[in-house]
């Protein structure tokens, strides 16, 4: 019997195809959808048309701002409601603190559909349904993000060396000042992660804004789906996507996540 | 006990006690890491716990820097109670075993976290004339100024802008000092600093960080389980095990005269063996007598402790002892020759080898002799199973229970082991440890009544009953009883031991095989 011999290169030729198939080949097609437009005889021209029309646009513009909008606030509340709540789980000398993390993760594991609907009868229930669009469309993609924003931030401040905090102890700080000038800042790993982790899919999660806004709100998603499906302009739709991921790469800039960070690389950016 | 120990040493410095530890303990869940001790550092002393690890020492430490509270007992600096004082309000400082740097901040930031959050009180004179003091932060100026000194005593000028993790672990060491002592500590604790570094830094920085101890003035309390370590660096060391002190005293003190059989093993190599005083300084082990410079009551079991670079190898029959030479290991400076005389192996320190296989004399001066009391209670030997199942020990046979050595075990019909496993086990030959208390052993007249026989060396009435040692002929095994019957020295007796009070325990060698 012959034995099978595999060489690294080898063995990468799966997840090539798989990154060619499903991240290089779309990517080019959104990019050459982006800059094609339809021409006179009704074939395929090179054109800056859709990226001036989206920029001209008060529609668009508006759409985008609200999105923006929408994902900083949201993102802003998950990082003040998961911070001290992650921060009190490490710190928690609990034997069963793990159960107690599952508790706050195990919505995930329930149908996003399912949820989101159910939060929407809530809200109708005390009668925010259908008056409250803007702080429905928040309290829905809280709701939704939070864990992603609990857990980067529980896995830094669990895995946080105790010594740093003695020793800001031991040169003289008190609870406070060790924790703005150790704790906080050695846990900015874990808080990026969560930013990115929340801030992004708020920009475009649909779902939650359709469903608990009852079609008021429109987000950047939103628009995207309907070039795409409703008006039939994948032109349009892709140049939104590809405003949408400049955003993103420019909020990871600004947000430092591509620096090279040890501690990232610890397991601190779980995603 | 411990108090008694430090004032009995002659400590280099008579200056005021800046540390008194009373009493304390740390219990953590149900393990007690610090058990009871009393301790105290004279204010600039160099002054090193050391100890095995799980001894408590850095317990201890982590109580004096706050870190950790006290289960009971206080903790008094300069006289004052600070047992509850939070660690930033001590005028303590650390150097962690990982240095712990904060990696967010580089060099400059790291060294200057202490002085940024210091207030110091400063007098102002106001219009009228009138002086008023107001707690200030240190200027920017002054910041600079005390980091870069820092920074020069540990000989890193200029490198305020590196950022943590450009430096080496030698480096990372000498930030971590400049950060603690920037801060003109009262006391400077250092929990195993040295460590993580090599052996050749290890060493420049033992020296380094005596003369740092010379020059600042501060005390040093220093936490390491290097024994030669704590011989090079400190001026008084605090010897712990399990939670509780050894002995306090000089590196001489505990090198030349350590307390217990458990010092002398740890600090420095050293031959142990098990002795009994047979007369005024003179103690027997090896099979002859010494004489010695301690003195303890006649007949009383001693540990006695020889130093190898205290033993002189000798011609072969010029000797006090005799033996053949085992083994030679090259050791750098001095060989390491350990010579196989009677039962027993000596090592022995000497610049002179000797060649495997050799027989040569071993002289012991009374002066390298140590004996310490031995903490005695109950009958310990060296024994073997033998092919009937039964133990070999002290000149004799034993009956008794070997499915003891593993639980669960059971004896099949042809002699085997069986194990809680299953496993079949031929035990003939199995070195074993055995322990059988005082008050298990009876004596009698009928020599072929016991396993073994010998002759009554020793009766001491102990109020209620007597204590009788019974001497083997063939290799001088003692055994130790208490009995209430009246019996005569020089009686030749025979031992009884019921099989159930033999307790056996394997060797650890038998155990990794």
């Amino acid at each position: 019997m012959t034995k099978l011999r595999f060489s690294r290169k080898q063995l990468c030729i799966p997840y090539a195809l798989f990154l060619i198939l499903f991240v290089v080949f779309p990517m080019l097609m959104i990019l050459f959808y982006a800059f094609t437009g339809e021409g006179a005889d009704g074939g395929l021209t090179f054109t800056f048309a859709n990226f001036a029309d989206f920029f001209t646009s008060r529609a668009k513009l508006s759409t985008l701002l609200m999105s923006i909008t929408i994902a900083i606030i949201s993102t802003a509340i998950c990082l003040i409601i998961a911070y001290p709540l992650a921060y009190i789980l490490a710190r928690s000398n609990l034997k069963r603190k793990n159960v107690l993390l599952m508790i706050f993760i195990m919505p995930m594991w329930i149908n996003f559909v399912l949820r989101i609907t159910a939060l929407r009868e809530l809200l109708d229930l005390v009668g925010l349904l259908g008056t409250e669009n803007y702080l429905n469309t928040i309290i829905g993609m809280v709701y939704d993000f939070l864990p992603f924003m609990l857990l980067p931030l529980y896995t830094t401040l669990e895995k946080l060396d105790k010594s740093y905090l003695e020793a800001a102890a031991d040169l003289g700080g008190n609870k406070f000042t060790v924790f703005t000038r150790v704790t906080f800042p050695l846990s900015m790993p874990g808080v990026i992660s969560g930013i990115t982790m929340v801030f992004m899919p708020s920009m475009t999660n649909y779902v939650v804004s359709d469903t608990l806004s009852n079609f008021n709100i429109t987000i950047l998603g939103k628009l995207i789906d309907e070039y795409f499906t409703t008006y039939d302009n994948w032109h349009m739709g892709s140049m939104i996507s590809i405003i949408l991921l400049v955003i993103i790469f420019l909020t990871l800039l600004a947000t430092g996540g591509f620096k090279e960070d040890k501690s990232n690389a610890r397991g601190a950016n779980l995603w | 006990m411990a108090e008694n120990k430090n004032d009995a040493m002659n400590s280099p410095s008579k200056a005021e006690k800046i540390i008194e530890i009373v009493g304390a303990s740390k219990i953590f869940d149900d393990t007690v890491a610090v058990d009871n001790i009393d301790l105290y550092v004279r204010k600039g002393e160099f002054i090193t716990f050391l100890g095995p690890s799980g001894c408590g020492k850095t317990t201890t430490l982590r109580m004096i820097a706050g870190f950790d509270i006290p289960t009971s007992g206080k903790i008094l600096l300069g006289g004052k109670d600070i047992t509850n004082l939070p660690p930033n309000k001590r005028p303590i400082n650390t150097v962690f075993q990982r240095y712990a740097l904060f990696p967010h901040y580089n060099i400059y930031d790291n060294v200057a976290f202490g002085l940024k959050l210091k207030k110091i009180p400063v007098t102002y004179v106001n219009a009228k004339g009138e002086t008023y003091t107001k707690m200030q932060k240190l200027t920017r100026r002054e910041i600079d100024e005390k980091v870069k000194n820092a920074l020069a005593v540990v000989d890193l000028e200029g490198f305020e802008k590196r950022s943590v993790s450009t430096l080496s672990g030698g480096q990372q060491q000498r930030v971590a000092i400049a950060r603690a002592i920037v801060n003109e500590p009262e006391i400077l604790l250092l929990d195993e600093p040295l460590g993580a570094l090599d052996l050749k830094m290890r060493k420049e920085m033992q020296i380094e960080l005596k003369a740092m101890h010379k020059k600042l003035g501060i005390t040093f309390i220093y936490v390491t389980h290097d024994q030669e370590e704590a011989l090079t660096m400190s001026d008084t060391i605090v010897v712990m095990k399990d939670g509780q002190i050894q002995q306090i005293g000089t590196p001489t003190a505990i090198y030349n005269e350590p307390a217990n059989a458990f010092v002398a093993n740890f600090i420095g190599d050293s031959n142990l063996f098990n002795g009994t005083m047979v007369g005024k300084m003179s103690v027997r082990f090896c099979n002859r007598n010494f004489k010695c410079l301690d003195d303890f009551a006649l007949h009383e079991k001693v540990d006695v402790v020889v130093r190898p670079e205290d033993i002189r190898m000798t011609d072969a029959d010029k000797g006090m002892l005799k033996g053949e030479v085992i083994s030679v290991v090259f050791k750098g400076v001095h060989y390491e020759i350990t010579v196989k005389a009677g039962k027993t192996e000596v090592v022995v320190q000497s610049t002179e080898s000797r060649n495997v296989g050799d027989v040569i004399g071993l002289d012991i001066l009374p002066d390298g002799i140590h004996i310490m009391k031995k903490e005695f209670t109950v009958n310990r030997y060296d024994g073997y199973i033998t092919k009937r199942n039964t133990v070999a020990f002290g000149d004799g046979e034993f009956e008794c229970d070997v499915t003891q050595l593993y639980p669960g075990s059971l004896l099949d019909e042809e002699g085997y082991l069986v194990t809680a496993d299953g496993e079949k086990l031929d035990l003939t030959d199995t070195d074993v440890t055995v322990e059988v208390g005082f008050t298990d052993i009876e004596i009698s007249d009928d020599a072929d009544a016991g396993g073994a026989r010998g002759h009554i060396v020793s009766i001491i009435y102990k109020g209620d009953h007597y204590q009788v040692i019974v001497r083997t002929e063939e290799n001088e095994e003692d055994f130790v009883l208490d009995t209430e019957d009246l019996w005569n020295e020089n009686d030749f007796v025979s031992v009884k031991i019921p099989p159930e009070k033999i307790r056996l325990s394997l060797k650890q060698e038998a155990k990794q095989k």
